[in-house]
């Protein structure tokens, strides 16, 4: 058991050094002078010297790895050109919105889409599974800025029940907070919670075919029993790989979420640094982002032997 | 499992075919629904000039901000351009984006996928590569190329490839790795068959029908990326009228015009639907062992 933790844990170094290896070559496969490219049209001479110093170009290639590399491992993102603010502190500023935005859709998603695919399994072929199943592919069809657009639209534009956009932190109380949350929640979830169901439903349905059920129901044993108790409990193991892989999706979409509803999180500070070509941001933001969803893969592995005790390492 | 000469016949007739492709579309109506949509917006998207267009860039301040009449079917944005004129050629540059990408990543990912399932040294150093990639999330791999370059289709065709490419090569690769341990590959094998008429004859066929399930949801996938690029202004250059760019425009005007944005946010969703529920509808024809599950 301790061997296999270690093993997991040991396995996302190599992982963790193709995303940093990307992230460094990028800025210096692409055609042209990164200097001036990050300089734009405007760049006076000046300018593209001065990036050019800042960013140790003018140094050999392996020594601007190496000293990138030991800086990353210092808690290093590099400097910030437009602000001249050290990126890891950027970051931090802007975690909270785009954690607490994260982790409420995730909270949410979960408690909606289990549920919606264990009754689409368990009423296979009836009205609930096609409802569950066409919300399951139009959560996949309708983009998130679209979804969240026409939140805005029925909640707060034609009937004003909640604010049109904006962030409060959930110290500020309790209404202001989640008046705000509800739709960059469900906005952002749609996808997730989609596939969710879908991945539900289908591990769902796998289980209720097994002996065991058919032994749990002849004993006489209540449906939420056998569902919950005997079904649910075997099929959790996809569910919870789809629900650490579906994290990709919770963080392309929070960019974009953010922006729609002006919430000042990391989602706002990658569109700011797109626009400003501010380099240093993007490549943190890339750094930050991948960790955070190898990380939570990483205890999705850790949890199989929790969910599943017939998994031995 | 013999089969009697009579029923060879009988499924060479023509006749009979098309009653077997009748039954089959009855079958799996999604695919019926999914095609017949994607060949609207489709026509729309050739015949665009022809649809009661205007010229989607011309520029008429007077006729700004109109909501949608019977003159401008749509409306007009904030620089008084006709909406429905965008929203209808916005159509070409989403698909032959989703079309581009879903070509460019098939063919890449087969042939890196047909290396890897084949080569075990490269193996290992490709799929470390390709795992590293993949847990970059995709808009963000995206986002950074398009950073680095200038705006055009043609640079986003490349940056949502790269992001895509290392999910269809995961897909060959364990096809290819399934198919390698089967009888009849080694077979083939035992009887001296050549291992480029394996790859060509025996491995590639049977790796087409998940690829193109595969490259439908790609196709998909990208045509939201790029709408998503255009909208954080990453993406097609802002003068061509791409739906994200359309909606990009009218989101700070979002209170009072809302339809410059759910417009051709519309017309994005109904297209990647039409894509899903063609790519859905392909899966279970073709793999019957899923088709009950999903």
């Amino acid at each position: 058991m301790f061997a296999y933790i270690v093993r997991r844990i040991l396995a996302t170094i190599p992982v963790m050094a193709v995303v940093a290896l990307f992230v460094f070559a990028l800025l210096h496969l692409s055609p042209g002078d990164p200097a001036v490219i990050i300089a734009g049209d405007t760049a006076t001479l000046d300018d593209i010297a001065r990036i050019r110093q800042k960013l140790g170009l003018d140094q050999p290639l392996y020594i601007q790895f190496v000293t990138w590399v030991w800086g990353l491992l210092h808690g290093d993102l590099g400097i910030s050109i437009f602000t001249n603010l050290p990126v890891s502190k950027l970051i931090a500023q802007r975690v909270e919105p785009t954690v607490t935005l994260t982790i409420s859709t995730l909270i949410v998603s979960v408690l909606v889409a289990i549920p919606m695919g264990v009754l689409a399994a368990w009423k296979a072929g009836s009205w609930i599974d096609r409802v569950v199943m066409v919300f399951a592919v139009l959560g996949f069809s309708v983009p998130v800025f679209v979804l969240a657009y026409l939140l805005i639209y029925v909640f707060a534009i034609s009937t004003d029940l909640l604010p049109v956009q904006g962030f409060v932190s959930i110290g500020a109380g309790l209404w202001p907070f989640i008046s705000h949350i509800v739709m960059p929640t469900l906005a952002l979830g749609m996808v997730f919670a989609a596939l969710i169901a879908r991945m539900t439903r289908a591990s769902m349905l796998d289980v209720l075919a097994q002996d065991y059920i058919r032994t749990a129901q002849a004993k006489g044993l209540a449906n939420e029993k056998v569902l919950i108790g005997h079904a649910l409990k075997n099929a959790a193991v996809p569910i919870a790989t789809i629900v650490g892989i579906g994290v990709a999706s919770l963080i392309s979409g929070v960019v974009v979420t953010e922006t729609v509803f002006a919430i000042p999180g990391l989602g706002r500070l990658t569109v700011d640094a797109i626009l400003r070509r501010d380099y240093p941001i993007i490549q943190g933001i890339i750094l930050v982002f991948s960790a955070a969803y190898v990380l939570i893969n990483l205890l999705v592995a850790l949890s199989y032997t929790f969910l599943d005790p017939r998994i031995r390492y | 499992m013999t089969v009697a000469p009579a029923d060879l016949a009988l499924l060479d007739a023509p006749s009979q075919r098309r009653g077997r492709l009748r039954t089959y579309l009855r079958r799996h109506p999604t695919i019926v629904i999914g095609a017949a949509l994607l060949s609207v917006m489709a026509l729309m998207a050739i015949f665009a000039p022809y649809l009661g267009t205007v010229d989607p860039q011309a520029l008429a301040p007077i006729h700004r901000l109109r909501w949608p009449s019977a003159e401008h079917w749509f409306g007009t944005d904030m620089l008084g351009r006709d909406i429905y004129s965008r929203t209808v050629y916005g159509a070409r540059i989403s698909l032959t984006i989703g079309i581009s990408v879903a070509f460019a990543s098939t063919v890449l990912g087969l042939a890196i996928g047909l290396v890897t399932g084949f080569s075990r040294w490269t193996d290992a150093i490709v799929m470390r590569i390709m795992d590293g990639l993949m847990s970059i999330p995709a808009i963000l791999i995206a986002i950074a190329l398009m950073a680095l370059t200038r705006a055009s289709i043609e640079n986003v065709i490349f940056a949502i490839t790269v992001a895509e490419v290392p999910r269809v090569t995961r897909l060959v690769r364990g096809v290819v790795l399934t198919l390698r341990e089967l009888p009849f590959v080694e077979a083939a094998h035992a009887s001296g068959t050549g291992f480029l008429r394996i790859l060509w004859r025996h491995i590639l066929p049977n790796t087409l029908p998940p690829l193109l399930v595969q490259g439908t949801f790609v196709a998909a996938s990208a045509m939201i990326v790029e709408a998503i690029l255009s909208f954080l202004g990453a993406g097609t250059p802002p003068n061509i009228p791409s739906w994200g760019n359309i909606m990009a425009e009218g989101r700070s005007l979002f209170q009072v015009a809302y339809y410059i944005v759910l417009i051709p946010g519309t017309f994005l969703s109904i297209t990647v639907l039409s894509i899903n529920l063609l790519g859905d509808g392909l899966r279970d024809a073709l793999d019957p062992r899923l088709a009950r599950r999903m």
